[in-house]
């Protein structure tokens, strides 16, 4: 683990984000889906420990960066990915990178929630379990109250851990998805519009709980609403028909951008 | 409009309501008559239903009963061992002339004259002539019985059976029918001294093949067709889940996996007595496997639902939701651990459900084993697969082909009998797909 101390942080943050090292660098990233091609040498860079949004009208492609970077693409047919991407130094479409290990670094969290159908412990505890995090009953309650902890649902679910997953509301499903990928401990946690399927008030607890989950990850986010946009990011990235206009500090993107279509998109002028 | 429009046309800004409500009343009509038909048509199936149960319990309950005769039989030592040998020829205990004890005894409750030998042959036909091998197995196992007087619950023959439960038509001239008004005497006598009676029939599940209706019985067959059962599931679902979890999540989408899948589409509406053939031609033939046997019975019918399976599986494998997977695979796990951990136990219902209809399926299945020789007189229980057995609906089959009135009902009783077993099962599916269903 990569995690910069809470000062160091903070006073990052204060400063202006370009001087944040980069976590993720994505380098003429283009992908392809058959011969449809869906991104044009994407250049972006994820910052350590920092929100980036992605934002941009739908089929844009910025799903379709934020899935290549934890190679999820690899799991739909036809799906080809050139350019480069880096992990920390570390190619992650280089052969010898295992995509098992590599999904562990980074973690991802969809748009539905998808709990699995088992009880809300087991749902935290799969990705240690497999990834052989813990080892004893006691490691595994305690990475699973920790993860709770972390997505703030602990208090809500402490006294029902062996009811399913399935049985808790939207935004509770969504907070224990987060818990889920926080068990394993990853770098980089990657959100696939997490609130679209939620109520405002489910959003507000996710988007309060991304801001928290800053100080120990990295975390690059999805979403139509520019309104979340500004609320829990650093940086914002705008994409439009598989090109990446422009990527800023999101002070700048939505008060002074440097792009007209920026502009337009954000004031609702298309999209 | 404006003025420029001639005043005289006048449009209206709203179509005519007679117009706008055209096709509603039509609509209700027709899922009016929609309705009318979906319950007609499950009516029908209902009324075939209750038709064909209606006809095989009414015909098949009596096949629960059989009459028995009751009678103090003397092992009397002068019959059974009239040299002494017994101790030394293990021979004398098998060979001993038993049926003789039956007429001994039945002449003396009759009170018939020993001499009279037309009588004697009529009263000793009343009983069956299995009772010969039931007496032999009760001194063969007990040695000390010979010289006592015991009394022995013996099978009536199987008319005196029919008539004794009122098949017979005994208006029916004499000479026409099979039992006679001295039988039909005697046995009402017989009936009212207690000694005569119906019971409940434990034979027709335990016994195996006979030519005679009241010691036939579907033992043989029920352990033939378990042992196909036991077979099939070891055999077919293993194999089938595999192939299917291989085709839906591992195989390129290729011409050649299309054909595959084509091919196996194609095969699970071949005919079953091609898969018969096709056992006869490998495993018999090519193989050099036993005919008759339970082992081939089972391979073919494997073959025969392994198609069954596979689709089933398939679709369960399809319907899980493919957020499950994604969530599993966004965690680190590999394609493996996605499929058993979390794909598989959801399609677990489907898969069972799909496997337990393939072998009911199998159970009900008759074409095939006729080819492989399993429509055979099987007397004794197979000791392993590999020896000559039957199976039951290859028994309901061949107690078909028979004339007389006792197997007619027994027809009927093996029938309820694989239907009882087909029902089990299909409880069993469906408490499988209780225990297993979850919701996601």
């Amino acid at each position: 683990m990569n995690i910069m101390s809470e000062a160091a942080v903070e006073k990052a943050l204060d400063q202006k984000m370009n001087t944040v090292p980069f976590k993720m660098i994505g380098k003429d990233v283009s992908v392809y889906y058959g011969e449809k091609r869906a991104l044009f040498d994407v250049n972006l860079n994820i910052r350590e420990n920092t929100v980036t949004a992605l934002i941009g009208p739908s089929g844009c492609g910025k799903s379709t960066f934020l899935r290549t970077l934890n190679r999820m693409n690899d799991t739909i047919e036809n799906c080809r990915v050139t350019g480069k991407i880096t992990l920390d130094e570390d190619d992650i479409y280089d052969p010898t990178i295992d995509v098992v290990e590599l999904r562990a670094r980074v973690g991802m969290v969809f748009q539905k929630p998808n709990p699995f159908p088992k009880s809300i412990y087991d749902n935290v505890a799969y990705g240690p379990r497999i990834h052989g995090l813990a080892r004893t009953k006691a490691d595994f309650d305690e990475v699973v109250e920790t993860s709770l902890q972390k997505a703030g649902l602990w208090n809500e679910v402490k006294d029902r851990l062996q009811e399913p997953g399935t049985g808790l509301s939207g935004g509770q499903q969504q907070r224990l998805c987060i818990a889920r990928a926080v068990a394993v401990s990853p770098e980089v946690i990657l959100m696939d519009e997490p609130c679209s399927a939620l109520d405002p008030i489910a959003t507000a607890k996710v988007e309060e709980l991304i801001h928290e989950l800053r100080t120990n990850f990295t975390i690059v986010i999805v979403t139509h609403s520019m309104q979340q946009a500004a609320r829990v990011s650093q940086r914002t990235a705008m994409f439009h028909l598989g090109n990446l206009v422009e990527e800023n500090d999101t002070d700048k993107m939505f008060t002074n951008p440097d792009d007209q279509r920026t502009q337009d998109y954000i004031m609702g002028r298309f999209g | 409009m404006t003025d420029i429009a001639s005043p005289t046309v006048r449009i209206s800004a709203r179509p005519e309501s007679a117009k706008r409500d055209i096709g509603i009343k039509r609509r209700y009509a027709a899922e009016r008559r929609f309705r009318a038909y979906g319950i007609a048509a499950i009516s029908t199936g209902l009324f075939f239903l209750a038709l064909l149960l209606w006809t095989v319990i009414s015909n098949g309950y009596t096949a629960f009963q059989q009459t028995t005769i009751t009678l103090p039989i003397e092992f009397t030592e002068k019959v059974i061992d009239p040299n002494g040998e017994r101790t030394t020829d293990s021979k004398v205990l098998m060979t001993a002339n038993y049926p003789l004890l039956v007429r001994d005894a039945l002449v003396k409750q009759l009170g018939i004259d020993a001499t009279k030998r037309p009588l004697v042959k009529q009263a000793t036909d009343m009983v069956s002539a299995s009772s010969r091998t039931l007496l032999r197995d009760m001194v063969v196992a007990d040695p000390s019985i010979v010289g006592k007087t015991i009394p022995v619950t013996l099978l009536a023959e199987a008319n005196i059976d029919s008539a004794n439960k009122g098949q017979i038509d005994l208006k029916v001239e004499e000479s026409k029918r099979k039992v006679k008004d001295q039988q039909v005497t005697w046995m009402n006598e017989l009936a009212s001294a207690g000694v005569l009676k119906k019971s409940f029939n434990t034979g027709i599940f335990t016994f195996g093949a006979s030519s005679r209706p009241e010691a036939a019985g579907v033992g043989v067959a029920a352990l033939g067709s378990f042992y196909m059962m036991l077979i099939v599931l070891v055999l077919s679902l293993p194999i089938g889940v595999a192939a299917s979890i291989y085709l839906e999540e591992f195989a390129p989408k290729n011409r050649l996996t299309d054909l595959i899948e084509v091919n196996i589409n194609n095969l699970a509406a071949v005919p079953s007595i091609v898969y018969g053939l096709l056992g006869l031609a490998v495993f018999i033939n090519f193989a050099g496997m036993p005919r008759s046997a339970a082992v081939v019975g089972g391979f073919v019918l494997t073959l025969m639902t392994l198609p069954t399976i596979i689709i089933a599986t398939r679709a369960a494998l399809k319907a899980v939701p493919p957020s499950i997977r994604s969530a599993a695979l966004g965690l680190g796990a590999s394609k493996m651990q996605t499929i058993f951990h979390h794909v598989l136990p959801l399609a677990m219902p489907g898969i069972l459900t799909g496997t337990i209809i393939g072998l009911a399926h199998a159970l009900g299945e008759t074409a095939p084993l006729l080819l492989i020789g399993m429509v055979a007189f099987v007397v004794d229980y197979p000791g392993s697969p590999m020896e000559p057995s039957t199976a039951l609906p290859v028994q309901i089959y061949m107690w078909a082909n028979e004339a007389e009135r006792a197997f007619v009902e027994r027809t009927s009783g093996a029938i309820i009998i694989l239907l009882i077993f087909l029902v089990v099962m299909n409880l069993g599916a469906i408490l499988l797909r209780r225990r297993f269903e979850r919701r996601w």
